[in-house]
């Protein structure tokens, strides 16, 4: 009799679990992202932008309510994988999104695909991802990590520039950086530099510049490495009539902290703030309005990720546990509005879209702003589609 | 080339200039409190910080590195009363530990105070450009830089061989117990010895305020430099500081410089550019290598 009692108890509770879990009355987006350490600024930018755009969506995603779970993953693989494992196992998140960076996001991706979560990428684009390693799981609503550099060397061949320069730090992106560029810029370089990541003192590589008589510069530097070589550039005495183009994830927030010393330089990116579309107006508004900064490349990255599954969730009519059905509908991402304008997925579900020349301009109250010159780049895909079998 | 190489050495010695500026205060406090402080870096960047602040409020670089030192010793001071104090008499691996703590909390305290992004520090009016030495534009502030450091090494020199706390100072390093012993108060000894330690971090990190992002982290790139230094020259031995500088800085700037060009006469250009790149990155390390094996307490050793 009491274990009759027992089961039934058993029973019942088991019942109101799985009728718990039939009704699919919410969606849960893991949002593991940088947010501590000195690498960790992106990440507050698109943890604060992705915020934003669910409050402007009434706290809902597609007309389910939205839940945002964050996890700090300390810019280390290991604490990802870890975080990841919390977020996909204990609270069973419908989508994973939010990864800055490209050694995080290849740590945490397989364990997510084999646990048919969706994987959103926010930012980081590896190539190989995008191609061999390309899965239906996977979407990317940023940019394949070339594709700056692809616009960069486009840029400086279209400008007819004859001695180019190229730096960028002596690790797996920079050298990646370095392919992209002159996947682009077919002549030959005047001089490509390699300084190892971090470092603090660029007179050496100056020097060499000018040696080299370049007539123009590429740099990626990314973080502190580009403020560093820019100021001490502008110290240098360099001809003022070089010309330095440099990719602009860091050229939204970060370059524009040396004020003059960037006014007037070209930088490339998917996005620019002063894009005429009212999505984009909507979201640097806001952004602007909440935070006092204006928003980065990244959190224009992040409040696209919260609108491309809002339509994604309203177009399967709320249904998300069928993976196919809402993989589809991010693939299609009807009536997303995007900050960048139209948006579309290539096979490889990373986008096709626009590279942009944008330039720092000094404002009338003093300010700097990066500004939209013009496409570079359109309808962009990248290098690495090929490889992936995805239809 | 011969105007080039040149040029570059005169960089390898405004590298080690500013290499001894970083590493003096970290030898000076290993080697006389036999205190592994791995929260150098975040002095130096504490410093930065500092000035970057006071510059902006006063609307001067110079003003901004008067206050910037006495508020980065302050700094200093309250964690050496308030937590490494305790530390002292404890094993290299609890300083470690508690060091790098200090990093991490620091590293996000400036976050906090000052925000995510990098703060403005603009060069001195008046020495931002460069001056022609020779056929060669060079940066006027670096000028300065070389300068500082120079006269900090005249201090240092100073103070450790021709004054009482330098006598003390050496006393602690060399025989801690017998120092004791004789009367040193070595606990406000160490104390002074840890601020001025901060001292000399903070105006590391002032002077190349201007140079360098002025962001949370700056100084841990900073501080394995500062280690690489340290180790090479003789743990706690100014002179050693100086020549373990010498020998980081020229390497570094002629590794990272005259080797892949050395390598493109002898190889393709592809393989020259990435092998001369990634020795380059690695010289000064190969060099501490080298003269760990030979002399496992550095140059010059400062407790023989």
């Amino acid at each position: 009799m009491k274990t009759n009692k027992l089961l039934l108890g058993m029973t019942s509770v088991l019942t109101a679990l799985s009728l718990n879990a039939q009704a699919a009355d919410s969606i849960k987006i893991g949002f593991l992202t940088t947010l501590s350490g000195p690498a960790s600024a992106p990440g507050i930018d698109q943890s604060d932008a992705f915020k934003l755009a669910l409050k402007q969506l009434g706290g809902k995603l597609g007309g389910l309510p939205a839940e945002m779970i964050s996890v700090d993953d300390q810019f280390s693989p290991d604490a990802a994988k870890q975080g990841a494992d919390r977020l996909l196992r204990r609270d069973k998140v419908d989508v994973l999104t939010g990864v800055i960076y490209s050694n995080v996001l290849l740590a945490v991706t397989p364990a997510a695909i084999a646990n048919k979560t969706i994987v959103l990428s926010s930012n980081a684009g590896p190539a190989s991802i995008a191609g061999k390693d390309c899965s239906p799981y996977f979407f990317s609503v940023s940019w394949q990590n070339d594709a700056p550099h692809e616009a960069g060397g486009k840029y400086m061949l279209d400008k007819g520039y004859k001695r180019v320069a190229v730096i960028a730090p002596n690790y797996p992106a920079g050298k990646d950086a370095a392919t992209g560029f002159k996947r682009f810029y077919k002549n030959e370089l005047a001089i490509e530099m390699y300084p190892k990541l971090g470092q603090l003192d660029f007179a050496a590589e100056i020097a060499q510049l000018r040696a080299a008589n370049v007539d123009a510069i590429y740099y990626f530097l990314p973080g502190g490495m580009g403020v560093n070589f820019t100021k001490q550039y502008s110290a240098s005495g360099m001809d003022p009539k070089i010309v330095r183009v440099f990719q602009g994830y860091d050229a939204d927030q970060q370059m524009l902290t040396v004020g003059d010393l960037i006014n007037g330089i070209v930088n490339t990116g998917q996005w620019s703030s002063d894009m005429d579309n009212e999505a984009n107006k909507l979201f640097v508004s806001e952004f602007t309005k909440t935070y006092g900064r204006v928003p980065s490349t990244y959190a224009s990255q992040a409040w696209d990720a919260a609108y491309l599954l809002d339509a994604a969730v309203r177009n399967v009519g709320g249904k998300i546990e069928d993976r196919e059905a809402f993989i589809a509908a991010i693939k299609e991402a009807k009536g997303f509005k995007s900050v960048r304008g139209d948006f579309k997925f290539a096979r490889n579900h990373f986008p096709i879209q626009n590279q942009y020349a944008r330039v720092v301009t000094k404002m009338p109250d003093g300010k700097y702003l990066n500004k939209m010159v013009g496409p570079v780049l359109k309808d962009h895909s990248d290098a690495y589609i090929g490889e992936c079998a995805m239809k | 080339m011969g105007i080039l190489l040149l040029e570059q050495t005169l960089n390898g010695l405004q590298f080690s200039v500013t290499l001894f500026l970083i590493a003096a205060g970290l030898t000076l406090v290993f080697g006389v409190m036999n205190f592994v402080n791995l929260a150098h870096g975040s002095l130096f960047m504490v410093g930065a910080y500092f000035a970057a602040w006071f510059a902006g409020v006063f609307g001067s670089f110079w003003l901004g590195l008067l206050c910037a030192l006495p508020a980065t010793a302050l700094v200093g001071l309250v964690i050496e009363v308030l937590v490494l104090r305790r530390l002292y008499a404890k094993d290299h691996m609890v300083h470690v530990l508690a060091t790098f703590a200090l990093i991490l909390i620091f590293n996000d305290l400036v976050r906090i105070v000052w925000g995510p992004l990098p703060l403005p520090l603009d060069l001195p009016t008046g020495l931002a450009g460069a001056i022609n030495l020779g056929p060669v534009p060079y940066s006027s502030f670096r000028l300065v830089i070389m300068l500082s450091g120079v006269l900090v090494g005249l201090l240092l020199w100073f103070l450790v061989t021709r004054t009482r706390i330098g006598m003390w100072v050496r006393a602690g390093a060399n025989n801690r117990e017998m120092a004791i012993a004789m009367g040193v108060n070595v606990k406000w000894l160490y104390t002074a010895v840890f601020t001025f330690g901060t001292v000399l971090s903070a105006l590391a990190g002032v002077m190349l305020g201007p140079f360098v992002a002025v962001e949370s982290g700056m100084g841990d790139g900073v501080l394995i430099l500062a280690f690489v230094v340290v180790v090479i020259g003789g743990i706690g031995s100014v002179l050693g500081a100086a020549a373990g500088a010498l020998i980081v800085g020229v390497v570094d700037t002629l590794g990272r410089t005259a080797l892949p060009a050395l390598l493109s006469a002898l190889l393709p250009p592809t393989i020259a550019t990435s092998l001369g790149s990634a020795l380059g990155s690695m010289m000064i390390y190969l060099v501490m290598v080298l003269v760990l094996f030979w002399r496992p307490s550095g140059l010059f050793p400062a407790n023989t």
